[in-house]
């Protein structure tokens, strides 16, 4: 059974076609990398599943329950029922390019926000759980600071601590390395290394071919909105069948 | 010229008895402004006109218009008509007390929920995601994320209203009311010393503004330490 199943995606920004039929399907423990150049529809995917975006067309499961769509006006999909979403929303954690932590909330409030007020969590377990989780992503000494004064590594793993605090089925990655420098780069796949060692299931949106290749085993290339290639990343890393796949490969260095 | 220092330190109860009726007529407002301004503020930054043009159109108008004009307009202007002059409320109405504060709460719900707006529409999106991202419903997400968030960044500017507001119920004055600035007009015009009375008022002021800036400072250091630079 799969963990989340995305079928036949379909969306378009005005008269543009972002996404044209995208499907992907992660049972537990994959790790899925979505690899592509900027304008691919990538993000857009990604934010399609927890309908950060509305799609046009297409279906959402998780854990086989499809997320209920109607049309609105405008043509976009939206959650007939917002509770059924907030449901999924809540075993879907989601890490952003920006981090995206509330600014006026400590690193520790923040991992103990959705616990307690989405999930009904007592205080004292989430704490608990807070603890746990920003110790294990290694920013524990760093609990009582705001994110302003935090660096960008340390804000990100303090947003994966989010994330994993909600214990998610699933979690998302939009680009999680793209705003840190190469420095901090390290800090943040390296944890989400150790995520995909303990059988997590991720789906993550990223230009780091090395992640791609070491950690995942599932990699998809998206060109123009449109799956061009998908397999075992050691295999479609190293020998590239479509020729926007080997393009792409040659522009980066490794 | 002298300055006349007995007849202000003799009128000096006069003067403590106006700063209470200030500060009782500028914290009732306050609170009954601020109490409105969370509605409308939050009504100013909906999408739908059916909730927005509403508050849109109060701040326009309490805005557009003058404070003494509207403290007139409630004080004098409604006793004009037979049904609140025979309504229940003919008590509060008659009351000058009751019609500056009201009249000053009205003024300051309409400034407090454009900073309230101003503030909740720059609340960066990508937490709003977030929240959304985890579960949150609309309801908890503005009572857990936008309006906590929306608040304490709107603090600075406040603060600058409530002095505002301050200064305001001076029109209260005009109204019989024997705040500050009433027992300014009192003493000036028992002893025709007018420069003596209004400089004593000017103090007075002052010193409650630089209270209520020591008060604000205080707030921002607690509620806003997010947004300061790092302590090493």
């Amino acid at each position: 059974m799969y963990k989340l199943e995305v079928q036949d995606l379909h969306k378009r920004y005005g008269s543009h076609e972002v996404l044209k039929g995208v499907s992907l399907a992660a049972k537990a423990g994959d790790v899925i990398s979505i690899i592509g150049s900027s304008g691919s529809g990538k993000s857009t995917f990604l934010r399609c599943i927890n309908m950060l975006e509305q799609p046009h067309a297409g279906k959402i499961l998780l854990n086989a329950e499809e997320l209920k769509l109607v049309a609105s006006k405008d043509g976009a999909l939206k959650a007939a029922d917002p509770k059924q979403l907030q449901r999924m929303r809540s075993r879907l954690a989601m890490v952003f390019q920006h981090f995206n932590l509330w600014s006026h909330m400590s690193a520790l409030e923040n991992v103990m926000e959705a616990p307690v007020h989405v999930l009904g969590m007592s205080k004292k377990d989430a704490l608990e759980k807070a603890e746990y989780y920003l110790n294990k992503v290694g920013v524990a000494h760093r609990k009582d600071a705001y994110p302003a004064h935090m660096s960008g590594g340390e804000q990100q793993r303090v947003a994966i601590a989010r994330a994993l605090a909600m214990e998610p089925e699933v979690m998302l990655f939009d680009e999680p390395t793209s705003a840190l420098d190469p420095e901090l780069v390290g800090e943040v796949l390296k944890v989400m290394q150790d995520l995909a060692q303990e059988g997590r299931t991720m789906v993550v949106v990223t230009h780091e071919m090395g992640f791609a290749r070491e950690v995942s085993n599932q990699l998809v290339f998206l060109h123009k909105g449109v799956v061009e290639e998908r397999g075992d990343p050691r295999e479609v890393l190293v020998n590239p069948q479509s020729e926007r796949l080997q393009q792409f490969l040659s522009g980066s260095l490794k | 010229m002298i300055f006349d220092f007995s007849v202000i330190w003799d009128n000096l109860p006069l003067y403590f008895g106006g700063v209470l009726i200030t500060l009782k007529i500028l914290l009732i407002s306050l609170a009954a402004g601020l109490a409105l301004a969370i509605p409308l503020g939050l009504m100013r930054v909906s999408k739908s006109p059916l909730v927005n043009f509403p508050a849109w159109l109060y701040t326009y108008v309490i805005r557009g218009t003058p404070m003494l004009v509207q403290l007139f307009l409630i004080y004098y202007g409604l006793a004009q008509f037979e049904s609140v002059r025979e309504s229940a409320l003919w008590p509060y109405f008659s009351s000058a007390t009751f019609c500056a504060c009201l009249a000053f709460a009205i003024n300051t719900s309409a400034y407090s929920a454009e900073i309230l707006a101003g503030s909740l529409k720059s609340t960066p999106h990508g937490e709003i995601e977030a929240a959304k991202a985890v579960g949150m419903s609309r309801a908890k997400l503005y009572r857990r994320i936008l309006l906590p968030s929306a608040l304490r960044r709107a603090l600075p500017q406040y603060s600058n209203e409530v002095i505002m507001m301050l200064h305001t119920t001076s029109l209260a004055s005009i109204v019989t009311l024997i705040d500050i600035t009433g027992a300014a007009r009192t003493v000036s015009s028992r002893f025709y010393l007018p420069f003596e009375a209004f400089i004593t008022a000017g103090a007075f002021y002052l010193c409650l503004t630089f209270i209520l800036v020591r008060l604000f400072k205080q707030a921002e250091r607690r509620w806003l330490a997010y947004l300061a630079p790092r302590k090493a």
